[in-house]
């Protein structure tokens, strides 16, 4: 059972501020570590990785600072983002150089154990030049493995996955949780990290927005004010009919568009309520369409709530 | 030394056609001497002229920057490095690692070659051939440490390590004498000179001067590389 405890921490690059003061504590099973592109999350991983020191704060592994500790990679299988990995060895010489790096007394086993995790043996002797991204993805979890360590740290793993292969590693990632392993992974997709972590921490542009489960998260997420501009057949009728419900916070007749421009506070029934509401005045809808769907919207609105 | 270091970097460094390319630079170095041997005969400046110029000049560094940055560089590029400092392993042990593969290509392609065509050139008289090949060594062994340390500190390693040996050596070393002090080339010829017959090998740097410096900058380049080693970040991945 191992912890990795964030204290405080910034990390800053010249006049930029990639990580400002955050603290957590991320304990055994899965945490999805969520945030928009540039939110920091990488810095955040590279900290706990100890490839990049803290400029403020702690980054420590069961009290142990990481920073300049080698010592610590015992403890820690680290998946990086990067593709590049030594593409001239095939996967299986790839994963032995890695149980060897490691010291472990039988580095030949250690890597067949490994590559039956992550089920490559049938492409262990080829090239890693030859691989898919998934394929690749794969063998860097197997060298990740190797060691069996009790951390493991992935950045955006999911990134150009098929959902075949994202399946296969969700399982993997959720069977080491189960195991007692602190996983963490970071992601921007809200869908991918509420399909596999129960625990989820939010960063936006630097600083955290939100800790928790994710149904409460996801619960700020869906009751966050959504705009929708929506065309219709009778706009006037169907804003009179829709204002009536309590899940619509405002209502705007915008007249060079012909649409109205509707905000609405809980997301599913807002969905559920509009094609009710115009059958029920044989209103014709001729377009719905959301219109602050970006995710740095919806992260925005996660930083100012928190 | 890490073996499985030392495996990587030497399939790195002469794996695809990087191999044949190292081998082709001696090998016309050799192919030279034999033109040379048979045309010339045997002539003691134009030997001396060769494997000080070709040879310890311009083949050797060249060598040295190439097996140098070439053992580290590009796995800092593609970070691909990562998974040799991702381990319980110490740092100095990866770049002395790296460093004497660095150093046993010198040797291999650049030393023996120039010891080779010193004796095809000029046979074994005056200590000549024996000379330039110590030459090579430790000019190989000097040169391999500041361009590791290069590839470690810098992403243009490679025109760094080409100004100091191309600019600095070659250019300002032939018109400012000062410069010649500090020249790897210069400490090598120093030892060499010792080794040959008197009067047969000239330096600019006399051989008291010459081996201190040499074993500070080899040692003080290896253990800086050691040390910007344990302090690399990834920061800019962003």
């Amino acid at each position: 059972m191992t912890t990795i405890s964030i204290d405080r921490v910034s990390r800053w690059f010249g006049n930029v501020v990639a990580v400002n003061d955050i603290s957590m504590r991320i304990g055994p099973g899965v945490t999805g570590l969520l945030g928009p592109n540039g939110a920091g999350k990488s810095t955040l991983i590279h900290m706990m990785s100890g490839f990049l020191p803290p400029s403020s704060g702690r980054v420590d592994i069961d009290g142990v600072p990481v920073w300049k500790n080698q010592q610590a990679y015992r403890q820690i299988g680290l998946v990086p983002e990067r593709e590049a990995m030594y593409d001239f060895l095939t996967g299986h010489e790839f994963v032995l150089a890695n149980a060897e790096l490691h010291g472990l007394a039988d580095p030949g086993a250690a890597a067949r154990r490994a590559l039956a995790t992550v089920e490559m043996e049938y492409a262990q002797d080829r090239r890693v030049t030859t691989y898919s991204k998934g394929m690749k993805q794969r063998v860097k979890m197997a060298s990740a493995l190797v060691h069996d360590p009790s951390v493991l740290l992935l950045d955006e793993p999911f990134n150009g996955m098929d959902p075949r292969q994202r399946m296969h590693l969700m399982g993997l990632l959720r069977r080491f949780g189960a195991d007692g392993r602190t996983v963490l992974f970071s992601s921007h997709i809200l869908e991918e990290v509420e399909q596999l972590a129960r625990h989820i921490e939010v960063v936006v542009a630097g600083r955290h927005a939100a800790s928790g489960d994710f149904l409460k998260i996801r619960r700020l997420m869906t009751s966050r004010p959504h705009q929708y501009l929506v065309r219709s057949s009778d706009n006037r009728a169907l804003a009179a009919a829709l204002i009536a419900d309590a899940c619509t916070t405002g209502i705007e007749f915008d007249p060079r568009e012909d649409a109205l421009r509707i905000q609405a506070v809980d997301f599913y029934r807002f969905t559920e309520l509009v094609p009710r509401v115009a059958r029920a005045a044989g209103i014709r809808l001729l377009g719905v369409s959301p219109q602050d769907e970006s995710l740095e919207s919806v992260f925005s609105y996660l930083v100012t709530s928190a | 030394m890490n073996l499985t270091v030392a495996r990587l970097t030497v399939r790195g460094l002469l794996g695809r056609r990087r191999g044949l390319l190292l081998l082709a630079v001696p090998a016309l170095l050799l192919v030279l001497a034999v033109v040379i041997r048979a045309t010339v005969g045997q002539d003691e400046s134009t030997t001396v002229n060769v494997l000080g110029t070709l040879a310890l000049g311009t083949l050797v560094p060249l060598l040295g920057l190439i097996a140098g940055t070439g053992a580290i560089g590009p796995e800092i590029d593609d970070g691909s490095i990562i998974y040799l400092l991702a381990k319980p392993l110490p740092r100095w042990k990866i770049i002395t690692t790296k460093l004497l593969v660095s150093f046993g290509c010198t040797v291999a392609f650049g030393a023996l070659p120039t010891y080779l065509a010193g004796v095809i050139l000029f046979g074994d008289f005056g200590g000549v051939a024996v000379a330039y090949g110590i030459g090579a060594l430790v000019a190989g062994a000097a040169y391999s440490a500041i361009f590791l340390l290069l590839g470690v500190v810098s992403r243009n390693a490679v025109v760094y390590g080409l100004l100091y040996s191309l600019v600095w050596e070659s250019v300002i070393g032939g018109y400012v004498s000062g410069a010649k002090t500090l020249s790897v080339r210069q400490w090598a010829l120093a030892v060499a000179r010792k080794i040959a017959d008197p009067g047969v090998v000239t330096s600019a740097v006399h051989l008291p001067t010459a081996v201190p410096l040499l074993v500070v900058v080899t040692l003080g380049a290896s253990a800086l590389a050691a040390v910007r080693l344990s302090r690399l970040t990834l920061a800019n991945e962003q």
